[in-house]
């Protein structure tokens, strides 16, 4: 079971990460320089509601478009451990994945969730908890479970390179 | 077992016995390609990885073209460390002014077959599809791993088949057939997908017509799209390349997850109305609409066919007062092309800026940004709110005859009214 972390929600299908993270700050490297520009073109004050740890919930299709890393970078960096949703476009999706931010999908704990909801995640029994009440999470594959254990794909390629 | 195009590239490039949809399968690049965005975070995640030399020089390509020429010293620095990181790894590096817009320089210069798979730091690596290859983008991690050890994973996509029927019309292009998609399928549509794209509609399209089908591919959420080699491909290819491939198709009989047909005959020119490419309309819902700046350029259809059509509608003819328009070939060899065929002139004369090679306002990096309350028309492939610039702002994508003709009447018309009209 993860720590318990507090909801911010997101109630909009197809949000794409030029809303989440706007083009003109893509010349941003260092992670930390990149937070005070999260969520800018959706709604900013996002930012605030992000305080110790959070878990962030979505709807459909969440992260459509660019394939700019500076969303779950930013994101991660703002105290965000995980993300909840209905569904995730496919390079944010495995961004989040390779960063080691488990991306889950669960549809019933996304309508289930409040701003503020007390959210906590199982991933050995597939299990996410919102407000006490409990949901299942979309299976997830064995690879992608080895790579959540591992903390993302540079700790996951690491040892396979030393390896090697 | 029949396999879809998709499963075949997948199952050459992969080290199982068999693949189907679902199964995540480590993928080998023959390609790697990052720029200025993707590469210094992808170049720092390397390291962390425990690399430091890349797989293979000779597989990795290296194109600064977002924030080019260096809108800030910030970019410059960006742009310096891409310099320096390919002269240290010994990787094909295209300096400013000798390659354009990625993947329009990839194509261009035989870095793409059919068949092969090609890794970008870039979401619309997809683009590659025109030529029949599996183009991906992936973020900065992924192309670490990627620099790092030659390889991705990847889940095997189904195949959506997408079958253009029949002729497009006059001012019908590329653009229109994969807004046409995206309006039939939905943002989302494609996603786990790849979009296969055949027929005799689609054989009938020629290469710069498929670059802007493929490219947008993204757009319908989809892993990838392509077409299917074919003669026109085998031309385009040679004395370009010396990478040997073969033409592939799906097998008769492989499963498809899903059919579509669009009849090119009878398909209007489209528009996707701000704020989303799914957000598609027929020209004639979209005339009369202001526009402040028009916008020609980009991965998708900033090519010399584009360039050609919007020329067609500005010669002879001026942008209208209250308008502003520019012009970005996609490439330094798209450039050249246009000026020595005098269309640059044509676009000076006519009242445009015309813009070296950059992806520049499109992704809202600089060099045409929009203020509040402003509207444009672009033949770009992403109209997302603040995408270039201001978030009151509202991008409208169309092909390059609607967006010149655009440029000339101040408002969102007819291209076939405006050439009627003299």
């Amino acid at each position: 079971m993860t720590r318990i972390c507090r909801a911010i929600v997101i109630r909009q299908d197809d949000v794409d990460t030029d809303v989440l993270y706007p083009g003109a700050y893509l010349n941003v490297t260092e992670v930390e320089k990149m937070v005070p520009y999260l969520f800018e073109g959706l709604d900013p004050s996002l930012r605030d509601q992000c305080q110790g740890d959070t878990v962030l919930v979505v709807e459909s299709n969440f992260g459509a478009g660019s394939s700019r890393e500076h969303v779950p970078q930013a994101m991660l960096a703002s105290g965000i451990r995980f993300v909840i949703g209905k569904s995730f476009a496919r390079i944010f999706y495995r961004n989040c994945i390779n960063l080691g931010l488990p991306a889950l999908v669960a549809p019933d704990a996304v309508d289930a969730a409040r701003p503020g909801s007390q959210v906590a995640v199982d991933l050995d029994e597939g299990t996410v908890t919102v407000d006490g009440e409990r949901f299942d999470l979309a299976p997830i594959p064995d690879f992608l479970r080895d790579m959540f254990a591992a903390g993302g794909l540079v700790p996951w390629m690491r040892e396979r390179l030393a390896a090697s | 077992m029949a396999h879809t195009l998709a499963e075949k590239i997948l199952l050459a490039h992969a080290d199982v016995d068999e693949v189907a949809p679902g199964d995540i399968v480590m993928v080998h690049c023959d390609v790697v390609m990052t720029n200025d965005i993707s590469g210094p975070i992808a170049f720092r995640a390397m390291e962390r990885m425990g690399a430091d030399r890349v797989f293979d020089p000779s597989k990795v390509v290296v194109v600064p073209d977002h924030f080019v020429p260096a809108k800030d010293t910030r970019s410059a620095e960006l742009q310096k460390l891409l310099r320096d990181w390919s002269a240290a790894q010994g990787v094909t590096y295209y300096e400013q002014g000798r390659g354009g817009i990625e993947h329009t320089v990839l194509v261009e210069d035989g870095w793409v077959v059919p068949g092969s798979v090609i890794a970008g730091g870039d979401s619309h690596t997809c683009t590659y599809g025109a030529l029949g290859a599996f183009g991906t983008g992936l973020g900065s991690t992924d192309i670490a791993a990627c620099l790092a050890s030659g390889s991705f994973w990847q889940a095997v996509p189904g195949t959506i088949r997408v079958e253009f029927t029949g002729t497009k019309g006059p001012y019908v292009t590329g653009k229109d057939l994969i807004l046409a998609v995206i309006a039939e399928i939905g943002v989302a549509g494609g996603t786990n997908m790849a979009l296969e794209f055949v027929g005799d509609g689609a054989a009938a399209l020629t290469v710069d017509e498929r670059l802007a089908v493929a490219n947008m591919a993204v757009e319908a959420g989809s892993e990838t799209g392509f077409f299917p080699a074919d003669e026109t491909i085998a031309e385009y290819l040679d004395g370009r390349t010396d990478r040997p491939w073969t033409a592939e198709r799906s097998d008769h009989g492989a499963d498809f997850a899903q059919s579509l047909r669009i009849d090119l005959d009878g398909l209007a020119p489209l528009v996707a109305l701000p704020h989303s490419p799914g957000n598609v309309v027929p020209l004639d819902q979209a005339t009369g609409r202001r526009i402040d700046q028009v916008y020609i350029g980009n991965c998708s259809n900033g090519t010399i066919t584009d360039l050609r059509q919007a020329a067609e509608m500005l010669r002879g003819r001026k942008i209208a007062d209250g308008t502003r328009a520019i012009i970005v070939p996609a490439s330094q060899r798209v450039y050249r092309q246009a000026l020595a065929e005098g269309l640059l002139d044509l676009f000076v004369e006519a009242g445009a800026m015309v813009s070296t090679p950059t992806c520049g306002a499109c992704f809202g990096g600089g060099g045409g940004v929009l203020g509040p309350g402003e509207n444009a028309i672009t033949t770009t492939n992403r109209n997302f709110r603040g995408r270039m610039g201001s978030s009151e702002a509202g991008v409208h994508l169309a092909n390059a005859w609607v967006a010149a003709a655009a440029a000339v009447a101040g408002e969102i018309v007819d291209p076939a009214e405006l050439a009627e009209a003299g």
